[in-house]
């Protein structure tokens, strides 16, 4: 036989695939329409409300108006790049789905199907390599415009993100500490029996999070895209659903990061106060995705509620937050860490 | 051939293809792009020997803290295919003879090798998890381990000491 694989494990893997991406571009889709009405709550107003009861087709007739767009290409930019760079932007953002642990295991046809299409052992890792290389989607794209402005964008991006990776992983190596892991379905499995993780990394988590919504160039870090000098960020040129990809993958990135920050600190697809194994395992399954769902929806809202309530920081106090006091209270937050969990080895004893 | 033979061949093919842009493309930022290509099928090759840690912090380090350096620098120097210097002959001749040597240098040590005729194993092994990966370097391998690491202090403490001065000067 050419490929010894499982023909039934291919097909059940591929719907998973299918369906992990449709329900992030629609849950990135209405996550554009939260994000208008919060801002209308937030300012007062009512938001959009004219496409549909509650103007809930509103994205529907966004992304058909950027489909309809003319699609313009500058004969001053570098084709291919041009093109690429959205593409990456998207790509990278979907990517990171791939290990995240949607579900416990379901039981359908006489199979156990697990809700996660890859276990990788060195998940978090995983992760981490694809939010480093969503830097490329940027900074591509804002070369190959040729375009001082959206170059500009592009560098401040980049630095931005390269230096708030850095307190993002060492907010992480304190968390694996705790966790001794770095598959992300064991660390749920061991947040479902004992306590969520936030309950021994408040610190990391506080870091992780500033650090999220510097690596998705969410208010108040959107540098890259102050309009007031910047005119309009990296994709200044970008025109038609390539637009619309730059603006798609921004929301895409906020719908995982805050499924991993779910994920890794909030006990995942856990149910809290509620024992699992008591119940139908199908039922079970359900209920957990719609839980962790409803965690990553409060992370939405949290995103949101900051970008309308906090205003955008200056370069330098960017760059001052990231490397003077992020990094060291990261390392700081890994020391502590690390002694207490030398000490609980040695049972509390010095 | 079974499916890890096939992505074998097909990483192979790709990475050669890769590392042949990276010198034959005009424009820098093409090359970059091109290594990086590189980097992610020598991953693809360390993944099918079963060292996952290893593909995905060769991608963390190289495709994706130092290669974007090298994108930046690139970027803020706008070298262009058209701003290209005109080389020297002589030098792409020594290079091309260079290169040559080493290329059968390279031949020459490998088909030298008792192994050469065998094929790698592929998916068996689990030296590269990062369990047996840790174990090893810190039980047997701890005094290397940590002098690598102060060599890295250096060269950090280093870049800061040359980043400050020339804030100093200007």
């Amino acid at each position: 036989m050419l490929l010894a694989i499982d023909l039934a494990l291919i097909i059940e893997k591929l719907v998973l695939i299918v369906i992990v991406v449709m329900a992030s571009l629609v849950i990135a889709m209405y996550a554009t329409y939260g994000e208008r009405k919060i801002a209308a709550v937030l300012q007062d107003r009512r938001g959009p409300n004219r496409a549909g009861p509650f103007g809930i087709l509103q994205p529907v007739a966004d992304g058909l108006k950027l489909f309809f767009k003319e699609e313009i290409i500058p004969s001053f930019s570098s084709k291919a790049l041009f093109i690429l760079g959205p593409s990456l932007a998207m790509l990278t953002a979907i990517m990171t789905s791939a290990v995240v642990p949607w579900g416990d295991q379901v039981h359908f046809f006489g199979r156990d199907i697990s809700l996660q299409i890859a276990d990788v052992n060195v998940g978090i890792l995983y992760v981490f390599a694809v939010v480093s290389m969503g830097v490329y989607g940027i900074m591509i794209g804002s070369w190959a415009s040729n375009n001082k402005f959206s170059l500009i964008s592009g560098l401040r991006a980049a630095s931005q993100i390269i230096s708030y990776e850095l307190a993002m992983g060492l907010s992480l190596i304190a968390l694996l500490m705790v966790t001794g892991t770095l598959s992300l379905k064991e660390m749920v499995l061991e947040q479902q029996t004992g306590y969520w993780n936030i309950v021994y990394q408040p610190l990391g988590f506080l870091i992780f999070l500033i650090c999220a919504f510097a690596e998705c160039n969410r208010t108040p870090f959107d540098l890259s895209e102050a309009e007031n000098e910047l005119v309009g960020g990296y994709h200044v040129e970008y025109s038609s659903m390539k637009l619309g990809f730059y603006l798609f993958s921004e929301y895409i990135n906020m719908f995982v990061s805050s499924v991993i920050m779910a994920t890794l600190f909030f006990g995942g697809y856990d149910i809290p106060f509620l024992n699992e194994a008591n119940y139908d395992q199908n039922w079970m399954a359900l209920f957990g995705v719609l839980a962790l769902m409803a965690k990553v929806v409060g992370f939405i809202f949290l995103f949101m509620w900051v970008r309308w309530t906090i205003p955008r920081f200056r370069y330098d106090q960017l760059m001052h937050l990231g490397w003077r006091i992020l990094i060291p209270l990261a390392l700081f937050n890994m020391l502590i860490t690390g002694a207490l969990v030398l000490l609980k080895q040695n049972n509390w004893h010095f | 051939m079974s499916i890890t033979e096939i992505l074998f061949w097909g990483l192979s093919v790709l990475a050669l293809f890769g590392a042949v842009m990276v010198v034959a493309s005009k424009s820098p930022i093409h090359s970059i792009l091109f290594l990086i290509v590189v980097f992610f099928a020598i991953s693809g090759h360390y993944i099918l020997l079963n060292a996952q840690f290893l593909a995905i912090v060769n991608i963390i380090v190289y495709a994706g803290a130092i290669m974007v350096l090298f994108l930046f620098v690139v970027m803020l120097m706008n070298l262009n295919a058209e701003s290209e210097p005109k080389k020297n002959r002589m030098l792409q001749f020594a290079g091309l003879i260079s290169g040559g040597c080493l290329f059968l240098v390279l031949i020459a040590a490998i088909s030298d090798t008792t192994q050469a005729s065998q094929m790698v194993q592929m998916g068996g092994g689990n030296n590269g998890l990062i369990k047996n990966l840790g174990m090893v370097l810190f039980k047997d391998y701890v005094l290397p381990f940590e002098i690598s690491s102060v060599l890295f202090l250096s060269a950090m403490i280093g870049a800061v000491v040359i980043g400050k001065k020339e804030k100093e000067n200007s």
